[in-house]
């Protein structure tokens, strides 16, 4: 009896063993075909059947892609933004985390909510006047118009808070006593307290900006300038013929670092989803 | 929680707030307090002249074949994805919910899609999908000899784009529904059993009435991100077409402002939207403790 009961088990793990590889391959599939494609030469390409793997590695598509697009230009571009948002929206993040979680003043519930509402404009409502404002400061084409729309959020300010506040108070009753003045405390004790929270945020950050694409599409059209993302339909624009290892090199190029970024930070990542969720 | 506080600097909580208020107001309300200003009027063709025109952007709007369809079809295409994209990540997730070696290398490859941009996902199924070198039709001609015109054909465009967006936001309801999964304690299935329920029974009476709460959150969230972030999908696989098929709200508002150079009737539309939003958060707040069973 116990040990029927056993074997069904173990029967039931390597069943579900099988189950989820096979799902896992197919939620994997579109990355690994298109890693596959993009090793192939062009007249492999339009075999019939499809075949699945390169019959070489042929890097081709990879030089060719990088040229056509100037993809280094372009992914160079994505990680300056990409950083400057991550390290921007997590120091504003902190600051006005830091005064909601450890200041009573005046208009508190206010701004708080001031903040909070900012959630409901995504930038597709308001991209149409964004667009002239930031012209007309003469930003198309700079990082500085690329970046700035992104640089405070409401998600990094509440999530700051929310964690700050957990931080017990006597910690910061007893570094009052010391003479600890707020800034200090903030940089010296909550800060190096935070190492998780901030890690989480900075890659949904960072990822968030990565990935952006209506804005950048929007306020860059000078080749030098363009983003990674802008780099995909600059490739179907001038791929003659749909070279699919071609484009599917180019698409690679683009999805790496997104790849690795996510590998390295995924238990922070997944955390950072589950409290907020990326948006752009 | 009691609120902690450093009351002698009373400066210091506004110098804190400033810098994300000055980025918010000049980036977030003005341009959306801009978008109600600039729905009211229309610019003059050839020249930068704008005439104020009441709500005529809007009568314009609702009275427009084209926008009237792109609305249904927007509607239709949130509902598909987000009642296909719920189903499918709830079963994913209770196989992944399953106390197993090694569970998390498959949990990590199921949240992968949700890390790529729209962009990336639109080229990896316009890639699969093509015609001539894709592997879909391969598999369909393959298993059941025929192949489907993905890109060309209307109906088959939009069926790509829902599938499309499913692939890319299915890590993001997976990790709910995992998480809300995980908080069903293991002693209520245990009694069930007794009760000599079988699997579908749990499944349909016990764990769908108490993942309740994290579904209502997650159909808001998804129609969020359906609406919006439907446009680097579309952009890359289809630009709206076949013949319009395609052309969801999102991707109408911004062929409007930044191909017809119509910036009134554009900014109408994104004022239609925020409405949207801000009915839908309505209901999220208003109801999304209510109508729901709690544990």
């Amino acid at each position: 009896m116990f040990k029927s009961k056993h074997k069904k088990e173990l029967a039931d793990k390597i069943l579900s063993h099988i189950l989820l590889a096979i799902l896992s391959f197919i939620v994997i599939m579109p990355i690994l075909f298109a890693f596959s494609i993009s090793f192939q030469t062009r007249s492999q390409v339009f075999t019939y059947p499809p075949s699945f793997f390169p019959d070489k590695l042929y890097f081709g598509n990879y030089v060719r892609a990088w040229n056509l697009v100037n993809m280094g230009r372009l992914l160079t571009n994505s990680l300056i933004a990409s950083v400057i948002v991550m390290v921007g929206k997590l120091t504003l993040g902190v600051l006005s985390g830091y005064a909601f979680s450890h200041f009573k003043f005046k208009g508190k519930k206010f701004l708080f909510f001031a903040i909070l509402f900012t959630l409901m404009l995504p930038m597709q409502v308001r991209v149409v006047p964004l667009f002239d404002f930031v012209s007309k400061l003469g930003l198309t084409n700079t990082y500085t118009g690329l970046v700035m729309p992104f640089l405070a959020s409401a998600t990094t300010t509440f999530l700051m808070r929310q964690h700050f506040l957990t931080i017990p108070t006597s910690l910061m009753e007893s570094a009052q006593l010391d003479g600890c003045g707020p800034i200090r405390f903030l940089f010296q004790i909550l800060i190096p307290l935070s190492g998780p929270t901030l890690a989480g945020l900075a890659t949904v950050n960072f990822l968030v900006m990565w990935n952006a694409y209506l804005w950048p599409l929007i306020i860059l059209n000078s080749d030098s300038m363009k983003v990674s993302q802008q780099g995909i339909r600059m490739l179907f624009a001038s791929a003659a013929e749909r070279e699919w290892g071609l484009i599917m090199a180019g698409t690679i190029m683009v999805v790496i670092p997104t790849l690795i970024v996510f590998l390295l930070a995924q238990k922070f990542f997944v955390k950072g989803i589950a409290t907020q969720g990326l948006k752009e | 929680m009691k609120e902690q506080n450093y009351n002698s600097h009373f400066l210091v909580p506004y110098l804190l707030i400033i810098p994300s208020m000055i980025i918010l107001i000049l980036f977030l309300y003005w341009p959306t307090i801009q978008s109600f200003i600039l729905s009211l009027y229309r610019t003059a063709p050839f020249g930068s002249r704008v005439i104020y025109s009441g709500l005529e952007n809007y009568k314009k709007l609702f009275t427009d074949p084209a926008y009237l369809d792109s609305l249904q079809r927007s509607a239709v295409f949130v509902l598909i994805t987000i009642f296909g994209g719920l189903a499918i990540s709830l079963v994913l997730a209770t196989f992944l919910n399953k106390k197993l070696k090694g569970i998390h290398i498959y949990r990590t490859i199921f949240f992968i899609p949700y890390a790529i941009s729209p962009t990336v996902a639109g080229s990896l199924w316009i890639f699969l999908l093509n015609p001539v070198a894709g592997h879909v039709n391969y598999v369909l001609d393959f298993l059941f000899g025929f192949q489907v015109p993905w890109l060309t054909n209307g109906f088959f465009a939009f069926i790509a784009i829902i599938i499309a967006t499913i692939w890319k936001n299915m890590g993001f309801n997976i990790i709910f529904f995992l998480a809300g999964l995980q908080s069903i304690p293991d002693s209520v299935y245990e009694s069930a059993k007794i009760d000599g329920a079988n699997s579908w029974q749990i499944f349909r009476k016990i764990t769908i009435p108490l993942l309740s709460p994290t579904t209502f959150y997650l159909i808001i969230m998804n129609i969020l991100f359906t609406v919006f972030q439907a446009f680097g999908i579309i952009d890359i696989m289809t630009q709206g077409g076949p013949a319009g098929a395609t052309n969801l709200v999102i991707y109408k508002l911004y062929r409007d402002m930044f191909v017809n150079f119509r910036p009134g009737l554009a900014a109408a539309q994104s004022v239609i939207l925020l409405f949207l939003v801000l009915i839908i958060t309505f209901f999220h707040f208003k109801y999304g403790s209510k109508g729901v069973h709690y544990q």
